[in-house]
């Protein structure tokens, strides 16, 4: 295994274009942006539907579906109908997103005991008070799981970027195998992971500061 | 008061729950609604609060139809309690009592404050104010859950099955200091339990419901045991009605012969028995006694202790026969 590429001092100077530290940095751009429009459309969505249980299929199809759905494919499909840029990638990537925060949003909110939310009507809370004091932080720990889930998914599939002439760690892998520099192809492969890792370790340490420590274990 | 007015529940699917239902429960006492499953009565005590409506009928509290209140506000002047406590898992059992006055608009830190109170008066010492429902037992749940219901000193309090997720033991214990509370606040309690002997000890009044939602009879505990209205109540009521009615039968009125043949101490105790009665005990206790002790004798005590007086089980039996004319 050859980890020049990596090793090498010139290619984690922060000033240069295409270097990885401003590959990471792209990456994460892309990542964050397909997470916020994936939260933004799932979240309501599966917070509606596990309220009320109506149109539960819609959760459960979209977890299957989703999974099915090929990142690259899709990345094609829109590439090929909107032209190149930055929208069909955080297209497909929000796509890939969508499925596993607007389940565990849904599992979240059916989880929640219905004693409590009878207790907490009984005692005189509002649906709104229900919905954001008593279900929704009973919620988080199962839509923090989805969306952990989520973000790792993004995170090693935001490499597609690359395909279509944009940036993010995806590069690494493209051009490296372009011009058959495998020491360039580890490089991207080792970032790749370790960044899939910091992100998770970010997220439960927010997951940590947020959820109640009474759901713990729970 | 808590009045209902020929109140009628018919579920979807035609399932009639409450059948006509003509209710007072006086201000300041504890009434138990007691029947067995299916016989409406938590329907009936969800009705108050507005958690379920009436197909037809009127919920009056003192003379004012629920139906015309704002439902957050009329739950916010209700206490409730309800089985398994509800507590709400994320938040620390001080926040879980400080809901409703946060509801109400008090500040965190006000509610807080008169929290630590309330839990005191539960039975609760300080140290569990920080900790989460989880970390304690059932009956803890279950005095934070009172206490959580006492928080903004409501005049009515509904209590859905509040003691029977807890053991036999902790239950009888609960009673008793649930008793106690209740004899310093005087609030006006609809229970609801499908254990018969809790209504009679816990209930200045106990209605009881047949399935179908029909009420079978309102009556005192006593008049209950004494005067079942049918053999639906009777059945219900159980065996030993003769016998568990003494508990509400004062021993004061029972004639004692001075104590003779009992070993005493220097300050005239006695010694070596099972137990002894005072004037404050029921009949019950007696009769208790009189069959327990060796000698078919129970002693009376005074305040202080010394015994001052002794009954036999002939005497006892002359007694009950007197008191039956």
């Amino acid at each position: 295994m050859n980890f020049s590429y990596l090793t090498d001092p010139a290619h984690w100077d922060l000033s240069a274009t295409g270097s990885i530290p401003n590959l990471i940095l792209s990456h994460l751009g892309y990542t964050c942006l397909a997470l916020l429009f994936g939260a933004l459309i799932a979240l309501p969505v599966g917070l509606y539907i596990g309220h009320t249980g109506k149109g539960s299929f819609i959760a459960i199809n979209a977890g299957n579906a989703g999974r099915s759905l090929p990142t690259l494919g899709l990345l094609m499909l829109m590439v090929t109908l909107l032209g190149l840029g930055l929208l069909p990638v955080l297209i497909a990537l929000t796509v890939l997103v969508i499925p596993p925060i607007l389940t565990s949003a849904y599992a979240g909110m059916r989880n929640v005991d219905q004693r409590v939310v009878d207790a907490a009507r009984g005692m005189g809370m509002r649906p709104w008070q229900v919905l954001t004091r008593v279900e929704l932080p009973m919620a988080l720990p199962v839509m923090f799981g989805g969306f952990r889930n989520g973000a790792l998914q993004v995170v090693a599939t935001a490499t597609v970027a690359a395909a279509v002439g944009l940036g993010g760690l995806g590069r690494l892998l493209i051009d490296g195998l372009a011009v058959n520099d495998y020491s360039r192809v580890l490089a991207g492969a080792i970032v790749v992971a370790a960044l899939a890792v910091l992100v998770d370790l970010f997220l439960a340490l927010i997951q940590r500061l947020v959820v109640s420590p009474g759901l713990k274990g729970s | 008061m808590i009045t209902f007015e020929d109140v009628v529940k018919v579920y979807r699917g035609g399932a009639t729950a409450v059948d006509h239902l003509s209710l007072e429960l006086p201000t300041g006492k504890l009434t138990v609604l007691v029947g067995p499953s299916g016989c409406g009565k938590t329907t009936s005590l969800r009705m108050i609060n507005r958690m379920i409506a009436p197909t037809s009928g009127r919920i009056l509290i003192d003379g004012k139809d629920v139906a015309e209140q704002d439902e957050a506000l009329l739950r916010r002047s209700i206490g409730y309690v309800i089985q398994h406590a509800g507590l709400f898992p994320h938040r620390t059992v001080l926040d879980n009592v400080a809901t409703v006055p946060v509801l109400l608009g008090k500040t965190r830190r006000e509610a807080r404050n008169a929290a630590y109170e309330l839990l005191e008066r539960v039975g609760l010492s300080a140290d569990f104010a920080k900790r989460y429902p989880a970390q304690l037992s059932g009956g803890q749940q279950q005095r934070v859950g009172v206490a959580r219901a006492l928080a903004a000193d409501p005049p009515i309090m509904l209590m859905d099955e509040p003691f029977s997720a807890v053991d036999p033991v902790v239950r009888a214990q609960l009673h008793t200091e649930f008793l106690r509370l209740q004899q310093d606040l005087g609030k006006t309690i609809a229970m609801v339990t499908h254990d018969i002997d809790e209504a009679i000890k816990l209930g200045d009044h106990v209605a009881v419901l047949r399935t179908g939602g029909r009420l079978a009879q309102f009556a005192t505990p006593r008049e209950l045991l004494a005067n079942p209205a049918d053999d639906f109540v009777a059945s219900f009521v159980g065996r030993d009605r003769g016998l568990r009615s003494l508990s509400f039968d004062s021993a004061a009125e029972l004639p004692v012969r001075p104590v003779d043949g009992i070993e005493l101490d220097e300050a005239g105790r006695p010694l070596g028995l099972p137990g002894v009665f005072t004037k404050g005990d029921s009949l019950r206790v007696v009769t208790d006694l009189v069959i327990s002790s060796p000698g078919g004798i129970a002693v009376r005590v005074g305040p202080d202790g010394a015994a001052d007086g002794q009954v036999s089980h002939h005497e006892l039996a002359d007694y009950l026969a007197s008191r039956r004319r």
